[in-house]
């Protein structure tokens, strides 16, 4: 997947540059705050919704600092692999623009002060992920990924949002800044949950992990980026930011510990069945991610200085060994383990940036994996429930140094195979990455106290108090440092033994992603499903539940309502009242069951003429005209057309339809109900009467309807004939268009 | 006399849904027809009903005697009768292409929207 760079500009062209010195730039910036911010939170607000109080703001401390930091130097050094590692692509301009703007989502997910500003930035990097990882979109596996990864960190994004919404409930606002302790709260059940879900699905705790290894399908500068210090570490930064309002409870501690340590022991054992580099070091992510929650859900103040340090460590040596794992893919055409071997000779920069960023995985002095391992321990071994958080830190810590062995060792070292006969190092804009990693792991191991102001202000904003923190390499023969030497010597034997692990462990199964593939078949077999039952493609159908509808609305108006309307008074029924009612009812009964056409034109012209004859009776001659005159074209309109349409077949189904008929039959019984019920609420006149006394001074008409039409109510007229003429156009053309030929109309 | 009309407008409403529910398009145009004829109804009888008398003012007046009909509805209605004779027009020439394009009057049969599985 990555070609020869020969024929690609220097950087990228002035893309590529430009998308370095965009995160350098910022990197260069947030160093200069990093003063200000060890003396103290610097916050920015500006209004964003003023009418409702809503501003946003932005929190520097060192939580989000740190953070930024990372985002912007790992980003920097990303870009600048990227532009060797893709730069000759035709779509390099396209996965330019999705990683800025996935950086932009990360640095304001980090430092929006706003609850609802983070979400939104938190869907920024939801999105921008997507299509990261769908960035090969020829391949449809590359698709498939790119939608769990979606579906997964959207729905938690989803729960994320509803508690942020129980949040401000509880607490009045939407500032990280000014947020209470939650915990006393009579919604902290839900907010934990809510908030949980989001965290979890997004920094892939188990069981929603599953999207995280499936994210390799994204090139590997994306892996590099998402895995070390963005994407999933998001999940990671949004537990740690609501420590101080929501830590501290037995649920936090017990969701978080169990959660996060049975993430870090199942990933690391299933890290070791891998071959592909890229995999293992995806599962190794899924390891540190479960050891960062566990700690956070430990919360004393050694395992906030722990989980804060080892953030920083997987960080580096995590981008770093994922860009190593570009480079061979790179150099030699495969990531198998099983067929990389002896690459030390042809790769030597690469396997100096990979031996470092490894020992550094593996937590071997004097590196600064080993002081984060170190403060783990120590955190583990006075939390309560030590046996549980010590044990998988631990098991995790002990299958981690097997797996560094895996991808930053063994592909090095021992006699040379055949892919690595024809290897070749990478370019230098490739290799400065990892290399500037790796050194810096070395470099904060052999010197922690240049960490000590900003890692102690980022384990501060953790714990929400201040913490000296104090680092060093080396704090005398303690129960942590045995437990290190304990996790070589384990680490040493499985690295040895991993060959039969691996067989071992592939005699399992394939985990969650059939059943994910299950289930997405699923939804979308119910969803073809329901939308053939809503939408059967039959118009009576729809119809039928169309009145259906309307006749349960009119019942639940007509219950509600309550008392049935005074009927009758028959006895001032005359003759013609009578003819009228008969031409009507019987007239409208004809035409609905009649199989003749002639009998249903005729019957509709009883029913029109009976109309005309009501509109006579009560004092409206000019609607009796109109009515009369629009009868008599309806008629010779359907007269003419009948010559050219067929008989009314009987239809197929019986000739009383039962169903419909019941329907149409109470609809009709409640519509006169309904009609009952207005003609007996009082009437406001007080239009009419303005009309009629208006009528003559003003209009200068005696006929008030027609006054109402032509003068008062003009422009509605020339409405309604906009109306008609329109309708004639349309029906014009549909006489003049052309017709469709031959069988189908397709 | 307002239940009169009421229940001209419920056996006008319950044939026009009757007719709507079928399968046959002509029989849907004439549900059309007759539910253009209840509404009108309807809207003519809810501004009540005052026999033989129509809203006119005499000459050498300048208001109608009181007692007159409601000026208001009669004008909404005449307005709405215009209004479905349009509606009605094109359905009709719609029905017809429809025939002529498809060789059938089923509304069953009318499936290039939504194809049949």
């Amino acid at each position: 997947m990555a070609g020869s760079s020969h024929d690609a500009p220097a950087l990228g062209g002035p893309i590529g540059i430009v998308s370095i010195l965009i995160p350098a730039a910022l990197f260069a910036w947030l160093c200069t705050q990093i003063g200000a911010v060890t003396q103290g939170p610097v916050l920015w607000t500006m209004d964003w919704v003023p009418s409702l109080g809503v501003e946003i703001g932005f929190l520097l401390d060192g939580l989000s600092l740190t953070f930024a930091l990372l985002i912007t130097g790992i980003g920097t050094l990303i870009t600048l692999y990227s532009s060797s590692y893709l730069g000759y692509q035709a779509h390099y301009p396209r996965f330019v623009a999705y990683l800025l703007a996935f950086m932009v989502g990360m640095l304001g997910l980090v430092l929006s002060d706003n609850l609802l500003a983070l979400f939104v930035f938190w869907e920024v990097t939801t999105i921008s992920s997507y299509l990261l990882i769908g960035y090969l979109a020829d391949d449809p596996k590359s698709r498939r990924n790119a939608l769990q990864a979606l579906l997964v960190t959207g729905t938690g994004g989803l729960a994320f949002l509803a508690g942020i919404i129980l949040i401000a409930a509880a607490a009045g606002t939407f500032n990280i800044s000014e947020l209470p302790d939650l915990t006393q709260s009579l919604l902290y059940p839900g907010i934990f949950v809510l908030v949980v879900l989001g965290a979890f699905t997004k920094s892939a705790q188990v069981p929603f992990h599953f999207w995280l290894p499936n994210a390799m399908a994204a090139p590997t500068p994306v892996s590099a980026y998402l895995h070390s210090a963005t994407m999933v570490k998001g999940g990671v930064y949004l537990l740690a930011r609501m420590n101080p309002s929501m830590g501290g409870t037995d649920a936090w501690f017990w969701t978080l510990t169990v959660f996060g340590g049975v993430t870090a022991v199942f990933a690391s054992v299933v890290a070791l069945k891998q071959t592909d580099i890229k995999q293992v070091l995806a599962w190794t992510t899924l390891m540190a991610l479960g050891t960062l929650v566990l700690f956070i859900g430990v919360g004393t103040p050694y395992a906030i200085e722990g989980m804060v340090v080892f953030l920083v460590v997987h960080a580096f040596y995590k981008a770093a060994l994922f860009m190593v794992a570009g480079l061979i893919d790179h150099g030699t055409g495969t990531r198998e383990v099983d067929r990389l071997r002896g690459l030390a000779g042809k790769m030597p920069f690469t396997f100096a940036a990979a031996l470092l960023a490894g020992a550094s995985m593996a937590g071997l002095p004097p590196l600064f994996g080993f002081i984060g391992k170190e403060f783990l321990y120590k955190g583990a071994l006075e939390s309560p429930g030590t046996l549980w958080v010590a044990g998988c830190a631990f098991a995790a810590s002990a299958l981690m140094f097997a797996a560094a062995g895996i991808v930053a060792f063994r592909p090095f070292t021992g006699p040379r195979s055949v892919p690595a006969e024809t290897a070749h190092d990478g370019d230098a804009a490739m290799l400065a990455g990892p290399l500037l990693l790796a050194a810096l792991g070395l470099g904060f191991g052999l010197f922690p106290d240049v960490t000590e102001p900003l890692l102690g202000a980022m384990a501060g904003a953790v714990l929400g108090e201040p913490v000296a923190l104090d680092l060093y390499l080396y704090g005398g023969v303690n129960t942590a440092l045995i437990l290190s030497g304990a996790t070589f010597a384990v680490g040493l034997v499985l690295y040895l033994l991993h060959g039969s692990i691996r067989r071992g462990l592939q005699t399992f199964g394939e985990g969650a992603d059939p059943a994910w593939d299950r289930l997405m078949d699923g939804v979308a077999a119910g969803a073809k499903g329901l939308a053939n039952f809503v939408q059967g493609g039959r118009l009576r159908v729809y119809v039928f539940v169309t009145f259906s509808t309307l006749a349960v609305m009119l019942a639940a108006t007509l219950i509600r309502a309550g008392t049935l309307p005074d009927l009758f008074e028959l006895e001032e029924l005359r003759i013609k009242h009578w003819a009228v009612l008969i031409f009507i009812v019987a007239g409208a009964g004809l035409v609905a069951v009649t199989n003749s056409r002639m009998t249903a034109v005729a019957s509709l012209g009883v029913v029109g003429v009976g109309v005309a004859l009501v509109f006579i009776i009560f004092g409206a001659p000019d609607v009796a005209i109109t009515q009369l005159l629009v009868e008599v074209l309806q008629v010779v309109l359907v007269a003419v057309a009948m010559l050219k349409l067929p008989h009314m077949k009987p239809e197929n189904v019986k000739t009383v339809r039962g169903k419909d008929m019941i329907l149409s039959l109470s609809i009709g019984a409640m519509v006169t109900l309904v009609a009952l019920h207005v003609m007996a609420t009082p009437l406001d006149l007080r239009i009419t009467e303005y009309f009629e006394a208006n009528s003559v001074p003003q209009a200068f008409g005696r006929n008030i309807v027609n006054v109402i039409l032509v003068d008062f109510r003009a422009l509605d007229t020339f409405g309604e004939i906009a109306v008609v003429l329109i309708a004639a156009l349309g029906a014009y053309g549909l006489l003049r268009g052309t017709r469709y030929r031959g069988g189908s109309p397709r | 006399m307002e239940p009169l009309v009421a229940i001209m407008v419920g056996a006008l409403t319950a044939g026009a849904v009757y007719l709507m529910l079928a399968r046959n398009v002509l029989r849907f145009l004439f549900g059309l027809i007759l539910i253009s004829n209840a509404a009108n109804l309807l809207i003519f009888a809810s501004g009540r009903l005052t026999p033989e008398s129509p809203p006119l003012v005499p000459y050498g007046a300048d208001v109608p005697p009181p007692g007159v009909a409601n000026a208001l509805p009669q004008a909404l209605v005449l307005t709405a009768i215009v209004i479905g004779f349009g509606l009605f027009a094109f359905a009709l020439v719609l029905v017809y292409r429809g025939y002529q394009n498809l060789g059938t009057l089923d509304s069953d049969e009318m499936r290039i929207a939504e194809p049949k599985e």
